[in-house]
């Protein structure tokens, strides 16, 4: 039968990578002088489960290297080997080497051979090393253990020479023990496989099959002589009864002899070459391998960090409890459903109550049905927040900081885009807090601190949104440091006054970098103005509350999920357009003579002493309106975006709504100032405004 | 035809192993672990258990043991799924009881072989 196993492959690579950072994570809390023997355990089960898939899914470059991973931490396990810093860290550089390996033949592009070699190298040189310490007695028993092993291949040879020589056939003795049936093996099955090879003639022998009332049904009395004709190899006989090994007394002759001839002398010989052998080839072979490990290990930390490219996985896993909740719904929509079915069959005007607590119902229903159908999109923010762990661990050794990271709230759960999404920003400002937040350890002792860092990666639920915040005990930001900077970079105009907030919201301009040199940790040629187009791209934004000396907030605000968005709708001419709700201050409503025309810049409304530029949405859409006639007054909606405020001037608010965003570029293709499309109540088509764009749009 | 109870912590390992099966004829059901495993066989009687060895809750020698003490699964053929090519995880296995093994990696027709011999 020819199966098709590509079709496992999607969730053999999730299971890797699950299995991946669980070894990650167990790594990392693995105390190096008291080692808890369920983390270790937990780490050699993924490996082991990695290795055994790989090898069956045809990925033998990752069961080749699994392998070796796999026999050091059973040796872990078993307190075989202790648990070193230095083993640690080669293992943690295979568990990023195996994921480049994995993504690589995900996406299928060649696998980094000499990355893989190199490590490779390192693990085994971990592998070997304590055994060069210990060279004599633990590589002794080795070889005496592989003695008899010898000899019965010895054996085996000898034997297969006399089945060379002619001889067609075996007899073989089979006796089995009593207890034979036990472990579900039939000596049935056994002769059929025999019949297989070769012609099978089977006597059985009953004479210790005991008196009926002593008869034991569950005990295998007979014994059988086999004749086996055939051109057929001991080995081949062997295998068949290799189920059955220890549970019967078996013997294996050629036809013709009497007996197998016992070549012992030969055998030893063997045995003697070897024992001689095999040291001395640890020996030699051990100081070229200790070579390797110093260079590979150093340059780990930093190989995991450019590639992130990973193909976004498009199946999900979904907890049973969400799939039974959803099918309790559909239940209830179904019956709502009979129930109005029932109503409208034989109408008559007096069931206009049932008619309408029906249609109640079926409102209450589809609600929650459609709560139920988000909520399986919805992920723990942990699959982000995992890494972080990891990603500190690293930059914080390599910048001698001394920092810990606080997690709370990992199970609060976001959609499963936004999960996608949100990580590169996230690495980004984390890698900001460890490398300009946090002080070295000396300057946070002078500063009355502990010495110790703290970062803290908080998330929660608030209205229709997730919060994230990174929070650091680090320096806080320098107001006047960032002022400074602004004006010589021309980015702000002497003359303004700028609130606390705005002057924060400097650091998102592009253009802007606060550090004196970029390192290699932050510095990586994306700003923070990256960053938070990125958030804004998700609907989301971001703000930062400092403190000089005593830290920093970044507080990331997103929305719950990309499929569904609360909307303001609007009126413009005879179209409607959707605003979303979060890019939304406050909406005026106001006349024509109340807007002051700036000659060669557009025009303004003066906001509370402010110029708030104006966007005339019938004009930037071209909206013709034949059915409503253009009037002299309208609304402004103010609205926020590139951290600037804007307003929008449309005819008219209608109401707010929660719709379903259906994506513009799929359907049709990517249209400036959109970002999507819904479908409205009565069927017509609404676009969604995309308020960043529309910004940028204007200001061309 | 024969019912089987698949038995593996991994997904991947199971769903192939399963699907390999169900495609030939066979009645399968899975299970995720030995916990798992030993519920779903008191719940309906299978006509032979294939079970991975390293698995979290409960591993699958302890499976095969706990399952050979119950009378439904005395002679009931159970075959171990193994990475390990060595001797000495097959015959902890068979002193708890297991029929037979398959060394991992193997494919489907290895797999449906090896079934046939215990299934007949």
């Amino acid at each position: 039968m020819s199966i098709d196993m590509s079709q496992f492959h999607q969730v053999f690579f999730e299971e890797c990578f699950e299995g991946l950072e669980a070894m990650e994570s167990g790594l990392l809390t693995l105390d190096v002088g008291d080692v808890d023997s369920e983390v270790i355990n937990t780490i050699f089960r993924a490996a082991h489960s990695i290795k055994g898939g790989s090898g069956t899914f045809g990925f033998t470059v990752v069961a080749e290297y699994t392998h070796i991973m796999e026999t050091l931490l059973d040796e872990m396990r078993d307190g075989r080997r202790q648990v070193t810093q230095p083993a640690v860290n080669v293992l943690l550089g295979s568990v990023d080497c195996l994921r480049e390996m994995l993504a690589s033949i995900q996406n299928e592009q060649d696998v980094d051979e000499v990355s893989v070699a190199q490590h490779k190298a390192a693990l085994e040189a971990v592998l070997n090393g304590v055994v060069s310490e210990v060279v004599v007695p633990v590589a002794a028993p080795k070889v005496i253990n592989e003695a008899p092993k010898v000899q019965v291949a010895a054996a085996e040879v000898t034997v297969q020479e006399d089945d060379d020589a002619g001889e067609q056939g075996w007899k073989i003795s089979f006796c089995p023990y009593l207890d034979l049936l036990k472990t579900g093996n039939d000596p049935v099955r056994l002769f059929r496989e025999l019949n297989e090879l070769g012609e099978l003639t089977a006597t059985v022998n009953a004479q210790d099959v005991p008196k009926f009332y002593e008869l034991d049904p569950e005990e295998c009395n007979l014994s059988w002589d086999l004749k086996l004709v055939g051109n057929v190899s001991s080995d081949e006989i062997k295998e068949i009864f290799s189920w059955v090994e220890g549970d019967c007394e078996l013997e294996i002759q050629p036809i013709a002899k009497p007996k197998v001839i016992k070549p012992a002398p030969v055998v030893e010989a063997v045995q003697a070459d070897i024992e001689i052998d095999e040291p001395a080839q640890i020996v030699a072979a051990e100081p070229e391998i200790i070579a390797k490990p110093v260079i590979d290990t150093k340059k780990d930390p930093e190989a995991d960090a450019s590639k992130t490219a990973v193909k976004a996985s498009s199946s999900i896993r979904v907890d049973t409890e969400k799939i039974d909740a959803l099918i309790n719904m559909v239940g209830e929509v179904v019956i709502t459903q009979s129930m109005l079915g029932l109503v409208g069959e034989n109408f008559t005007m007096d069931k206009v109550g049932q008619l309408k607590r029906g249609l109640a119902q079926l409102e209450r229903h589809t609600r929650d049905l459609q709560q139920s159908v988000m909520n399986i999109r919805m992920l723990p923010i942990s699959f982000v927040f995992s890494r972080f762990p990891r990603l500190v661990h690293d930059i914080s050794s390599k910048l001698n900081k001394k920092i810990t990271l606080k997690l709370v709230g990992e199970n609060t759960e976001v959609d499963k885009a936004v999960v996608e999404l949100i990580n590169d920003p996230l690495v980004h400002l984390i890698r900001n807090s460890l490398d300009h937040g946090i002080e070295m350890p000396e300057e946070r002792i002078a500063a009355g601190k502990p010495e110790t860092g703290t970062i803290e990666l908080k998330a929660y639920h608030r209205g229709g949104h997730i919060v994230i915040e990174i929070i650091d005990d680090g320096r806080g930001l320098n107001k006047d440091k960032l002022l400074a900077k602004a004006l010589e970079k021309g980015l702000i105009d002497e003359n303004i006054q700028l609130t606390e907030k705005q002057i924060y919201e400097l650091i998102f301009m592009p253009g802007f970098s606060t550090a004196e040199q970029l390192t290699d940790i932050s510095g990586r040629g994306v700003g923070m103005d990256v960053v938070r187009r990125n958030i804004q791209s998700l609907g989301g934004n971001i703000e930062i509350i400092s403190e000089l000396g005593k830290g920093t907030t970044i507080a990331i605000h997103l929305p719950l999920t990309l499929a569904i968005l609360d909307g303001q709708s609007v009126a413009v001419g005879d179209e409607i357009y959707i605003v979303p709700l979060v890019s939304i201050v406050e909406s005026i409503n106001i006349t024509e003579k109340m807007l002051n025309k700036v000659a060669g810049k557009g025009e303004t409304f003066r906001l509370r002493g402010e110029y708030l530029p104006i966007i005339r949405m019938r004009g930037i859409f071209n909206v013709q309106s034949i059915n409503k006639p253009k009037s002299t007054e309208g609304v402004i909606v103010v609205v926020e975006g590139q951290g600037a405020l804007c307003g929008f001037l449309v005819d008219e608010l209608l109401g707010q709504q929660q719709v379903v965003i259906k994506s513009l570029e799929a359907n049709y293709r990517r249209v400036e100032g959109v970002s999507g499309a819904t479908i409205l109540g009565d069927g017509s088509v609404a676009l969604i405004l995309d308020v960043p764009g529309l910004v940028r749009l204007s200001v061309r | 035809m024969a019912s089987i109870l698949a038995v593996d912590d991994s997904a991947s390992m199971r769903k192939m192993v399963s699907f390999t099966l169900r495609a030939a004829g066979y009645d399968v059901e899975e299970a995720e672990d030995g916990v798992d495993a030993l519920q779903k066989a008191q719940v309906r009687q299978f006509d032979c258990v294939v079970t991975d060895v390293n698995m979290p809750n409960k591993d699958g020698i302890t499976l095969i043991r706990d399952l050979r003490a119950l009378p439904q699964y005395k002679f009931i053929p159970m075959l171990m799924l193994t990475t390990e090519s060595g001797m000495e995880k097959k015959m902890e296995g068979k002193a708890a009881g297991a029929t037979g093994w398959m060394v991992k990696p193997f494919n489907p027709d290895q797999l449906l072989k090896t079934l046939l011999k215990v299934l007949g």
